[in-house]
């Protein structure tokens, strides 16, 4: 045995988890499976609040439902788990109601693109001063695995046994041409530029997305002949790094190349910058 | 390795050194970090953790160069390295 | 002013500084006001998307340590039903008005009913309590806004405020008085160390502090079943628990919540139950029939949740009977039947909603009573 695992993490000879301090440990293990991307996406996530050098106590993290949802469950900051496709929605108001807080959005890509679509299109086009995370696991992993609106054309799914009939969104593009001020994608083999990005995404005012690809080993990947670390291996052998490329470009389809990158990033005045300059009296 | 010319600071280049932690209960068997380490030190042990799955050990301890992947990749928060030097009194 | 004005400028008397609306016709005065007044005292109004995101949005405020409202109508109340649900589960204090307009469905928006009574009991999903008022005149409306904001903030729980389209587009003498003379309150703050706070270990009145976000006590707020930490806990003792809690700190307060106005109980023989518009038909129909010689008494629901049970079991104890007149064909009538359970009888002067009931209707039902 190594003197690598002994003594214990924490103990007076060796320092903690560098995360340890920001996650709810009474809450590890977590409920997420064997492989699955979220842990990855969410980890990086809270290294980038923390380099990023912002008031960690000013910071809110908010999900929806689903495996993502759960991730406000293990930050240990003010975070809150809301209703299915709403937390959008419930983090515009928790920004609204103190602007000093920093409000990062963390949930999946059923929850805020299928029955939260409407209120990420219209936060982008207030442009909210919101940080977005959207674990796109191509799926609804947290009912067993089921067609989302993201799931690739002729994928299988159990809600579609012979093939995916329909055609995914584009969710870069749909940030884009919603108006977000900040765009990237990342997958969670790209761990350094996704901590970048989020970082960047953070310290950005104005409303951020990033799409993080993470595998979803258990429910899409067994149906689809894939398995935790091939998806991994497709991360790293189909992918190319292109930033500032045409959001028309981003379909996300394996079996050609999926283009990584940031895609956006330009200023516009905030929805409170704005609200305060046209509604409130001068002072 | 032999350089045909060597590099005017190759006295000053320090290559850092990492030491890797693993949490051992926390771990569920992905094997990302074994895959993943660029210097290729981790395996899946014998052991099995509180769970039931294998956590990862570390083979070759003195390779590992402190780049903070296994750390980065893995899902868990049960894996992760710490800079050496900091860890040893100058001179040890 | 009008009542869906009054009801407003109460909000704003309250303490209210956040409203996310979505217009919908009758209560888009309440939203078109706030969104005027609103920034003028430092306040944020926001039209959102659509009536879900309008009342996540006011949860997510008062997190943020606002006082928050929404104003809607039928269609727009049933969509903000399962965040009615997360808003209860999470002890998250705010005010949703409904102007009632007659339904189901799109029914009549520019007329009024009062057939959302069950609905503002049951509509999300699950067992709770909640507690609901009902103004009678765009005066009422300013007071009992102020109230809905207080006993919202006490019990840290939604309040309804079930108003109606007569009511909102009523116009009515209304007086405001001044701030000083307005009782307002807040939620119960925690103190102690922040690294040992339990979001959910109550205090007296079985409500627990609330922390805003951003005060450091990181708090974990979740709709699952939770323990006092706030963490989810799938069992089912955390269940009973909860939902002890939950519902008894309303239950065990109703002596505070709940609020009646009596007319001639006393003598009375055949009493009259109404609340909102309807009470003032009940009103001009108890005064006819004294008139009359018919000893008619008028108890007024100005809380209509948690329901008045006690007082109108011990009414049946010693009346002949109850009347209800309601602008729905029977939803508080049941409940008077439930408490009277059969003592004595229960009528319903009821109507599918478009236009109030005239106090000849209530006659009749009262002389058949007799």
């Amino acid at each position: 045995m190594q003197a690598a695992t002994t003594p214990r993490a924490g103990s007076a000879l060796v320092p903690e988890h560098p995360l340890e301090d920001l996650i709810r440990s009474d809450r590890i293990p977590h409920i997420w499976c064997p492989g699955c991307g979220i842990g990855t996406a969410f980890a990086a996530t809270l290294t980038a609040m923390k380099s990023s050098g912002i008031d960690l106590h000013k910071t809110c993290m908010v999900s929806g439902i689903g495996c993502s949802g759960r991730a406000a469950g293990y930050v240990k900051l003010d975070s809150f788990h809301t209703t299915h496709g709403r937390a959008i929605p419930f983090a515009t108001g928790l920004k609204l109601g103190n602007p000093e807080l920093n409000v990062v959005v963390f949930s999946g890509d059923g929850d805020l693109f299928a029955i939260g679509g409407n209120h990420f299109i219209h936060a982008a086009r207030r442009n909210m001063d919101l940080t977005v995370i959207c674990l796109n696991n191509l799926n609804y992993g947290m009912t067993g695995g089921q067609v989302a609106a993201t799931t690739p054309h002729l994928a299988r799914t159990t809600t579609t046994p012979s093939g995916n009939p329909d055609a995914p969104f584009n969710l870069p593009l749909l940030a884009w041409a919603s108006g977000a001020t900040y765009v990237a994608r990342w997958t969670v083999l790209h761990t350094r530029e996704l901590t970048e990005s989020i970082q960047k995404a953070i310290t950005k005012s104005g409303f951020s997305f990033i799409e993080v690809l993470g595998p979803c080993p258990i429910n899409y990947g067994r149906r689809n002949r894939e398995k935790a670390l091939q998806t991994l291996k497709l991360y790293r052998e189909r992918t190319i790094i292109r930033n500032h490329a045409d959001p028309s470009d981003l379909d996300v389809d394996f079996t050609k190349q999926v283009i990584l990158g940031e895609f956006v990033d330009k200023e516009r005045p905030t929805c409170i910058e704005n609200y305060d300059k046209t509604c409130r009296l001068p002072e | 390795m032999e350089f045909w010319r060597v590099p005017l600071d190759a006295q000053a280049i320090e290559i850092s050194r990492g030491e890797v932690h693993v949490i051992e209960d926390r771990c569920k068997g992905c094997g990302y970090c074994i895959e993943f380490c660029p210097r290729g030190i981790l395996a899946f042990s014998a052991r099995f953790n509180k769970k039931g799955y294998h956590p990862p050990e570390v083979l070759q301890p003195k390779s590992c160069v402190n780049c903070h992947y296994c750390e980065i990749i893995c899902p868990e928060f049960a894996i992760y390295s710490v800079d050496l030097s900091s860890l040893q009194p100058p001179g040890l | 002013m009008t009542g869906d004005e009054a009801c407003a400028e109460g909000a704003l008397a309250a303490g209210c500084r956040f409203f996310g609306g979505y217009p919908i016709t009758p209560a888009t005065e309440i939203a078109e006001h706030m969104a005027e007044r609103l920034p003028q005292l430092g306040g944020t109004f926001i039209q959102m998307e659509d009536e879900i995101a309008a009342i996540a949005s006011v949860l997510g405020a008062a997190w943020a340590g606002q006082k928050g409202m929404t104003a809607t109508s039928g269609p727009g109340f049933s969509l903000m039903m399962e965040n009615v649900g997360l808003a209860v589960c999470t002890e998250t204090p705010c005010v949703i008005v409904n102007v009632q307009r007659a339904g189901p469905s799109t029914g009549l928006p520019t007329m009024g009913a009062q057939a959302d009574m069950m609905q503002a009991r049951w509509g999300s999903h699950g067992h709770y309590e909640i507690i609901a008022l009902a103004p009678s005149s765009a005066q009422e409306i300013f007071y009992q806004t102020i109230t809905a904001f207080n006993l919202s903030e006490r019990y840290r729980t939604p309040v309804f405020i079930m108003t109606d389209e007569i009511i909102g587009h009523m116009s009515e003498k209304v007086i405001i008085p001044a701030a000083d003379r307005i009782q307002t309150e807040w939620r119960p703050k925690p103190s102690g160390r922040k690294d040992r706070f339990l979001l959910y270990k109550p205090g007296k009145n079985g409500v627990a502090p609330m922390p805003a976000a951003g005060e450091g006590y990181n708090v974990h707020v979740t709709g699952l079943t939770h323990d006092e930490r706030g963490y989810p806990e799938m069992s089912v003792d955390t269940q009973a628990q909860m939902m002890d809690r939950l519902c008894r700190k309303i239950l065990d307060n109703r002596d505070d919540i709940i609020m009646t106005e009596s007319h001639h109980l006393d003598d009375a023989e055949i009493v009259l139950v109404s609340y909102g518009i309807s009470s003032r038909t009940s009103m001009a129909a108890m005064q006819q029939a004294r008139a009359m010689g018919l000893k008619v008494g008028f108890l007024r629901l100005i809380t209509v949740w948690p329901f008045a049970e006690a007082q109108i079991s011990a009414l049946a104890e010693r009346v002949k009977g109850f009347v209800t007149v309601e602008m729905n064909l029977g939803q508080i009538h049941l409940e008077v039947m439930r408490a009277a359970n059969g003592k004595v009888p229960c009528h319903l002067v009821g109507h599918p909603g478009g236009t109030i009931i005239a106090p000849d209707q209530v006659i009749a039902t009262l002389k058949e009573a007799f």
